[in-house]
């Protein structure tokens, strides 16, 4: 019935988390996302029952015509095809599936999606992103991937972790002086002063991709790995991080992987492989992120303090 | 999709009551004049000029003559009433609303009800139509087939019994399910217009060239739209096949009857893909051939997909081309299933894919078993451990 396919609607407001397979386009995912709960809810209603239409039909009472003259319409309650599923079509031809922050095709990892109502909360700013990003030395690409067309080859035997740390400590400098500039906060100041030394800096408004931390996770030459935690940043980005941080190194490096890890709230744990992502698994997904999704809609931000303070004990 | 005033006139006359059919058949032309002159010459000439071009090819030698609008109505009218009509305007006069009449006729008065002369679905017809009710009751996906250009008002103008049930008759004596006759037709509804002469012409060529009943049957309900190919074209597909791939006349049925779609579509991609399998891939000639026999779908595979499938297993996996030669099924599966567990049963060390080599895993268990089947026997680890890996990709 209608009713019970609007009680499922209902339940299908807010946000949940996929995880992106790599090489294909968030669209791809968003698509097929709402075409399973198309299915889903269309195939759980039944078809309402056929509507019945008034016909009158003539009677004629007896042979005689001469004496009785009472013609009789008597009326019947015929059912209607034009109510017919196959006719009408589909109950539910669209649901409004939207997709908070996009991950390029080359990348993998936590795709938060808003359902209904959710997604006026999806595109929710002042958030952080956790990446891990896998890198190679020794060859130079042209769009700075393993697939690329390789224009460079190095060696990168007196690469050490002792060097790649102090490259990573630059880098990381820097971009604490951009932080700085970009929170608009004058240094000066006592409050500013303890802020900073709390960490609890955020850039305010519109600013390139600032990373707030950095660290190498994993280092085999030629394969190493590192850990950001970012700020208004593109993929492509963080893919050019790799490569100046080869240059910086004396040789080259290309990204082999780009792994979102967290999104707000949402962690790799929370999000949703290929196999789940059926109607029952994403409803259930979105009602265990309700609180989260109510908390964040009332406060304009998921707890931003949380976040830095987490990302500040990891240092 | 408009259902036009010449559709929605052939239902009108029907349920009309004898008493009156005289005077409703003129009020209805007086009426179709006048609709007519109300409207712009321009939005007729747009609305009738396609349909009354096709309509007149016929019937007159001279182009219709556009900007005559009244004339062109008439003859419109015409010629779907059994009797020639000549509007008679004095006929109104007799029948005069206010003229007193008996019970029993009032009675009998049926008012014909009022079907839009235009719409864009087939709901108000569909009670109406005897055609359109039964191919309901059949299953016809009608709200699909409303949507594709021209098909409703196709539809709208069929009769039941002279056009639509002969062809269900001869589709149920060639052996179609009544079952999937509404699938058939919501594919390809257009098998109803093709003439009965026709259809036969190209089942027999079929039968002449020692395909069996049943697999006739099957192919027509794979491949709706195979029997609206005329007979030089299913014969030069079936050249094809037999020619370029080398087959024997069996093989060839084998291949036709289990993807009738082979003989609907163009060849070009066919002779790309096979090209593909030549050059880029490396096949040769009899690999080929048992790949394309054993899944034919490799033939209208997308050429994109297939060369990154083929990619990943030659030059990741290593597997060489007498193992995929032998399971060609690995190019029928999906690129991102066949990555990800080939990486786990990397990361397990379980991934060898050598006959030779103990351990051996064949390419058809990694591809078509289900996940928790795969990760039982496979690589012998829990499901719980593959999702966690597969979040690590």
């Amino acid at each position: 019935m209608a009713a019970q396919a609007i009680r499922l609607f209902r339940k299908m407001d807010g946000l949940f988390a996929v995880y992106k397979p790599q090489g294909v386009h968030w669209k791809h995912v968003r698509d097929s996302i709402e075409s399973n709960l198309l299915k889903g809810t269309l195939n759980s209603c039944p078809p309402p029952a056929p509507q019945l239409a008034v016909q009158f039909q003539l009677l004629s009472s007896g042979e005689n015509s001469s004496s009785s003259k009472d013609l009789a319409l008597s009326p019947t309650m015929v059912p209607t095809l034009a109510d017919h599923p196959l006719v009408t079509g589909p109950q539910f031809h669209k649901v409004h599936v939207g997709v908070g922050h996009r991950l390029d095709a080359f990348s993998s990892g936590v795709l938060v999606l808003g359902v209904g109502k959710g997604n006026g909360v999806v595109k929710v700013c002042y958030i952080l992103y956790d990446y891990t990003l896998e890198g190679e030395f020794g060859k130079a690409t042209d769009n700075f991937t393993d697939t690329g067309r390789v224009i460079e080859k190095t060696t990168y035997n007196h690469v050490t972790q002792d060097k790649l740390e102090r490259v990573l400590a630059m880098i990381q400098g820097a971009n604490q002086k951009a932080l700085i500039t970009y929170s608009q906060v004058d240094l000066r100041t006592q409050e500013a002063y303890e802020l900073a030394v709390r960490g609890l800096l955020y850039p305010l408004g519109k600013s390139p991709p600032i990373l707030m931390g950095l660290r190498c996770i994993h280092f085999n030459p030629p394969h190493f790995s590192l850990e950001v935690q970012c700020v208004n940043e593109t993929q492509k980005y963080l893919r050019k991080l790799i490569h100046e941080v080869g240059l910086e190194l004396r040789t080259c490096a290309v990204c082999s992987g780009v792994r979102r890890t967290r999104d707000g709230p949402f962690k790799v744990e929370n999000a949703l492989t290929r196999q789940y992502w059926t109607a029952d698994s994403i409803i259930q997904a979105i009602a265990h992120f309700h609180k989260t999704t109510r908390r964040i809609r009332k406060s304009g931000m998921y707890s931003l303090r949380q976040q830095l303070s987490a990302l500040r004990m990891r240092r | 999709m408009h259902v036009c005033q010449r559709c929605v006139s052939l239902l009108l006359s029907r349920p009309l009551s004898a008493a009156l059919q005289h005077s409703t058949r003129a009020l209805h032309q007086r009426s179709h004049l006048t609709l007519l002159q109300h409207s712009t010459r321009h939005t007729l000439s747009q609305r009738h000029s396609r349909q009354t071009w096709r309509h007149f090819a016929d019937h007159q030698a001279a182009s219709p003559d556009v900007y005559n609008k009244i004339d062109l109505a008439q003859k419109e009218v015409v010629p779907l009433n059994s009797d020639v009509h000549r509007i008679d305007l004095d006929a109104a006069v007799h029948t005069s609303p206010l003229q007193e009449i008996s019970e029993e006729e009032a009675v009998q008065i049926q008012v014909p009800y009022a079907l839009p002369p235009e719409s864009s679905t087939l709901r108000p017809y569909v009670d109406k139509s005897e055609t359109l009710s039964k191919l309901v009751q059949l299953g016809v996906n009608l709200w699909k087939l409303e949507q594709r250009p021209n098909v409703g008002s196709m539809l709208v103008r069929l009769d039941f019994h002279a056009d639509v049930a002969p062809s269900l008759l001869f589709l149920k004596d060639l052996g179609v399910e009544e079952s999937k006759l509404g699938q058939l037709l919501t594919k390809n509804p257009f098998i109803l217009t093709e003439s009965l002469d026709n259809l036969e012409a190209r089942v027999s060529y079929l039968k002449s060239k020692k395909f069996s009943k049943q697999s006739v049957a099957a192919m027509v309900s794979k491949a709706p739209y195979l029997l609206n190919f005329s007979v030089e074209r299913l014969d030069n597909r079936l050249g094809f096949f037999q020619k370029q791939l080398g087959l024997s006349a069996e093989k060839a049925r084998d291949i036709v009857t289990r993807l009738p779609k082979l003989l609907c579509g163009s060849l070009e991609p066919i002779k790309e893909n096979l090209k593909v399998c030549e050059l880029e891939f490396g096949f040769r000639g009899n690999e080929i051939q048992h790949i394309v026999t054993t899944v034919p779908k490799v033939l209208i595979a997308n050429k994109r997909k297939l060369t990154q499938i083929f990619d990943f297993v030659h030059n990741t996996m290593d597997v060489p081309h007498s193992l995929v030669a032998k399971f060609p099924q690995v190019l029928n599966a999906k690129f991102l299933r066949i990555r990800e567990r080939h990486l786990f049963l990397e990361y397990l060390g379980r991934a060898q894919y050598q006959p030779s080599q103990p351990n051996y895993i064949s390419l058809d268990r990694l591809v078509f078993l289900p996940d928790d089947v795969f990760c039982s026997e496979v690589a012998l680890a829990t499901l719980e451990d593959f999702e966690r890996f597969q979040k690590r990709l």
